[in-house]
């Protein structure tokens, strides 16, 4: 027995960053709930696709690998936001955030092992989708026989980053409520509510027409699919996304980083 | 009043109660024993119909449980106390079970002064209440309908000395005016104090049932025969006088253990004129017994 | 233990009474509002409906466009068309979600009863959006109707009243029927809104794309066989299909979700 009574921690490394990412990793698939969100995201595109396929053969509609991936963004901008909802909020419902801060008390680590989880499961949909609407365009041009293989890199790397957006939007609303229910209906309204609003908005009054580009982060965000955009569109588009992710993310974290966990 | 008669619930493979039946008497406080998942709670869980059984059934006061109209006025159940919205405050929660039996708000008042829950207390929400007073929250819930029936799945769980005892009064108390209780607990000792009749199960099967005297009875007469603990100022004259007797004596600790009733002891000690610090009967208690009826049954190896 | 305290092994039900009904919705009333998330949800849902509609007459006051008293209705899409399902799912899955029912179930082991009560609280919470609806639009047409040149238009009948009611309390009640068949919130939240955005469209390209689709489409399409109930027209067709698509999308689902809570396992 020391007659120190103090910790000697000098052996003990911290836990690095990317033990907290596999343990986070793994917690989104670990429960019924999380896998079959993961699950769901994958059929529901692969379903999409299949239907997309099976209708445009039979009716002999012409279709572009772009149109597969097309339909597969529209469906996963908006399960993905969900899943970087469910990656933060279940924390909460569960109560588990009790355990996993005081493994790491470093909670910001936590939270940003949380992000990465969701940018990597955002990265392997989105690699899953371009997969999916491949395979989809090699069987419609079997069937037809003839396809057109449009969708270059810089279209390529617009999707990623659309959904990565997405994503993340979901991500900081459920920082900012730390409720499950509340942020994806939040979240809803945001992707739904908001853009006939802003329209409406933008349409009936003069001064909000100019400021909507700058606040709309949704329709910003059409810059990311044009290379030929503007200096400006670009500023827009950072702008409306200090506006709707930083924003909320900061304040999240804020809260997070102070609050009491129970 | 509870008959369980054949109970068995099975998980896919996995059997968690295994055709057990046994009675819970008027006026009669039961305790519901068995090591962790040997399927206590699953059966209390049965009783009251949130787990649907696979084959036998239970009836309480003659009746299924869903056939008992407002049964909150005649059966008082305590599963798990967590298991509340964590943002109501004890005082609602309390409120809102009175509002569905039937019960004035007076009520909630008296129980929440039953359970020492102080009116500040009563308005926080339950996020914030402590295991003790969660635990308190879930008793006051069982006991506000004055039901005849009290099913309590751990009620001691988390509460603080004081309020261990005073749960064991209210029990006796209510058995005592003809109420029937059957409870389940790993305190031992407070089992050994509150039940006059036991149940031990061990994975899912009843392995002994009776009233304490008996139990014991029956481990003794398995077990190694009577036998004593004793420490004496001079612990080696004992022994010699013992020895003397014809008395098996071996070493325990500070003291001996005597293959020989406590008067035995007792006798040998005042004739051979040492003086005894301490003496007690050697039947092992409850714990001994639980230990070597669920030995096969038990997580951690007993030596 | 005195010698004649020892009670029968049965229990007289003779004397209780079974919970009656009134009482069952009495507490499930009162679980609505007695937390803050559920404080908040009711209180959110009053304001956003007076915020869209506030911010709809300042809008048509500053811009001269003509308002009538049916527009302020119509745009509570965006108020309690949103949140009323949202309402009607909470209701149901917090009990899940908190365990609660392991409480009111062993309250009351009718199960199906603590349901009804629970979609009859929905209902009631329908109603009484719909009247403050009713009353923040008069105040809305009556303050447009004073402010503005163009007179205000108060065209709206009792027909469309109870269309407008009827919207809202399907509304819940699709909700609520989602609720039931998942019995978590944010699956039953997600596919609610799917249901309510994503689907009309690709029923609708589907319907474009293939002819025999088109034809079925308005016998499978909930939300669209609301549409003339919008308008405050439907003809006998029109009933037809809203019945045919509300048993698909309303009355199967609640029944298979009901069904599977009275023989659930509740932990
Ligand atoms: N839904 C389920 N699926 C599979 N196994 C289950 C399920 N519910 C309970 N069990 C299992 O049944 C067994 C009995 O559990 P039960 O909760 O009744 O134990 P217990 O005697 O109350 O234990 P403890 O003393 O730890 O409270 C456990 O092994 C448990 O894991
Ligand atoms: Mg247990």
């Amino acid at each position: 027995m020391s007659a120190i009574h103090t910790l000697d921690v000098s052996g003990t490394a911290k836990t690095p960053f990317h033990r907290l990412v596999r343990v986070e990793l793994r917690k989104s698939y670990d429960t019924r709930a999380g896998f079959w969100l993961l699950l769901s995201i994958a059929l529901i595109v692969l379903a999409a696709e299949i239907i997309v396929l099976a209708v445009t053969t039979v009716q002999d509609e012409a279709i572009a690998f772009g149109d597969f991936i097309g339909v597969a963004a529209f469906l996963t901008s908006f399960l993905l936001p969900v899943l970087g909802i469910m990656v933060l909020t279940t924390e909460w419902s569960q109560r588990s955030a009790m355990v996993t801060f005081s493994l790491e008390p470093r909670r910001p680590l936590v939270i940003a092992a949380k992000a990465l989880v969701g940018v990597l499961l955002t990265l392997a949909t989105v690699a899953i989708a371009i997969g999916i609407g491949a395979v989809c365009t090699l069987l419609y041009r079997l069937i037809e026989g003839h396809a057109d293989w449009t969708f270059g890199w810089p279209d390529m790397f617009a999707f990623l980053l659309t959904q990565v957006l997405a994503m993340l939007g979901g991500f900081a609303l459920a920082a900012l409520l730390l409720n499950t229910p509340a942020a994806i209906v939040a979240f809803f309204v945001y992707k739904w509510v908001l853009p006939p609003l802003f329209f409406a908005g933008a349409a009936l009054m003069g001064w909000f027409d100019s400021l909507r580009p700058w606040i709309d982060f949704q329709s910003s965000q059409e810059a990311i699919w044009d290379w030929s955009s503007s200096g400006e569109d670009w500023a827009q588009l950072v702008v409306s996304g200090i506006v709707w992710l930083v924003i909320p993310l900061a304040i999240g974290i804020r809260r997070v980083l102070r609050a009491e966990v129970k | 009043m509870i008959e369980v008669q054949g109970l068995t619930r099975t998980y896919g493979t996995f059997t968690a109660v295994d055709n057990i039946s046994f009675s819970c008497v008027p006026g009669t406080v039961t305790g519901f024993l068995g090591p962790n998942g040997a399927g206590k709670t699953t059966t209390m869980r049965v009783m009251v119909g949130l787990t649907p059984a696979s084959s036998g059934k239970v009836t309480i006061g003659g009746h299924l449980y869903k056939d008992i109209p407002n049964p909150g006025r005649h059966v008082g159940v305590l599963l798990d106390a967590s298991a509340q919205h964590a943002g109501r405050t004890g005082r609602e929660i309390l409120e809102l079970g009175a509002t569905t039996m039937g019960l004035p708000s007076s009520r909630v008042d008296e129980m929440l002064e039953l359970v020492s829950l102080t009116p500040t207390e009563a308005k926080r929400r339950l996020r914030n209440y402590s295991l003790g007073m969660k635990q308190r929250l879930g008793i006051a819930h069982a006991l506000l309908g004055d039901p005849s029936v009290l099913i309590l799945d751990e009620p001691a769980n988390g509460l603080d000395p004081a309020g261990i005892r005073w749960m064991r009064g209210l029990l006796k108390g209510y058995a005592e005016r003809g109420g029937t209780v059957l409870l389940s607990s790993h305190l031992l000792h407070e089992v050994e104090q509150i039940a006059d009749e036991m149940i031990l199960i061990g994975n899912g099967k009843i392995v002994a049932q009776g009233d304490k005297k008996t139990l014991l009875a029956g481990a003794a007469a398995k077990g190694g025969g009577v036998h004593s603990y004793a420490t004496a100022l001079d612990n080696a004259a004992l022994a010699a006088a013992l020895t003397a007797k014809g008395i098996t004596v071996a070493g325990a600790g500070d003291g001996l253990r005597i293959e020989a009733e406590s008067v035995e002891v007792g006798r040998a000690a005042l004739e051979a004129g040492v003086v005894l610090t301490d003496l007690r009967g050697g039947e092992g208690g409850l714990e001994d017994l639980f230990l070597e009826l669920t030995a096969e049954t038990q997580r951690e190896a007993i030596s | 233990m005195s010698a004649t305290a020892v009670a029968p092994a049965t229990i007289d039900l003779s004397g209780t009474q079974p919970t009656p009904f009134s009482r069952l919705l009495r507490t499930e009333f009162r679980k609505t509002y007695d937390t803050r998330s559920g404080l908040w949800l009711l209180i959110s849902i009053g304001i956003v409906t007076a915020l869209v509609m506030v911010i709809q007459v300042s809008v048509a006051i500053a811009q001269d466009i003509a308002v009538s008293y049916n527009d302020f209705l119509t745009s509570t899409t965006f108020s309690i068309g949103f949140l009323l399902p949202v309402l009607g799912i909470l209701l149901l899955t917090s009990e899940w979600s908190q365990r609660t029912a392991m409480v009111s179930f062993s309250l009351e082991p009718r199960r199906g009863h603590v349901i009804a009560a629970k979609m009859v609280v929905g209902i009631l919470f329908a109603i009484a959006a719909v009247l403050v609806t009713l009353a923040l639009a008069a105040v809305c047409t009556g303050i447009y109707g004073a402010l503005s040149d163009i007179p205000a238009d108060w065209d709206f009948g009792i027909k469309q009243t109870s269309f407008f009611l009827l919207l809202q309390v399907i509304g819940m009640l699709t909700g609520f029927a989602f609720a039931a068949l998942l019995l978590n919130s944010p699956a039953a939240i997600v596919v609610y809104f799917a249901y309510s955005f994503i689907l009309p469209t690709i029923f609708g390209i589907g319907a474009e794309l293939i002819g025999w689709f088109a034809d079925i489409h308005p016998w499978i399409d909930f939300n669209n066989a609301q549409v003339p109930l919008i308008d405050g027209s439907v003809s006998g067709e029109e009933w037809a299909q809203l019945v045919v698509t509300g048993i698909i999308w309303l009355v199967i689902p609640l029944a298979v979700g009901i069904w599977r809570v009275l023989r659930a396992e509740v932990k």
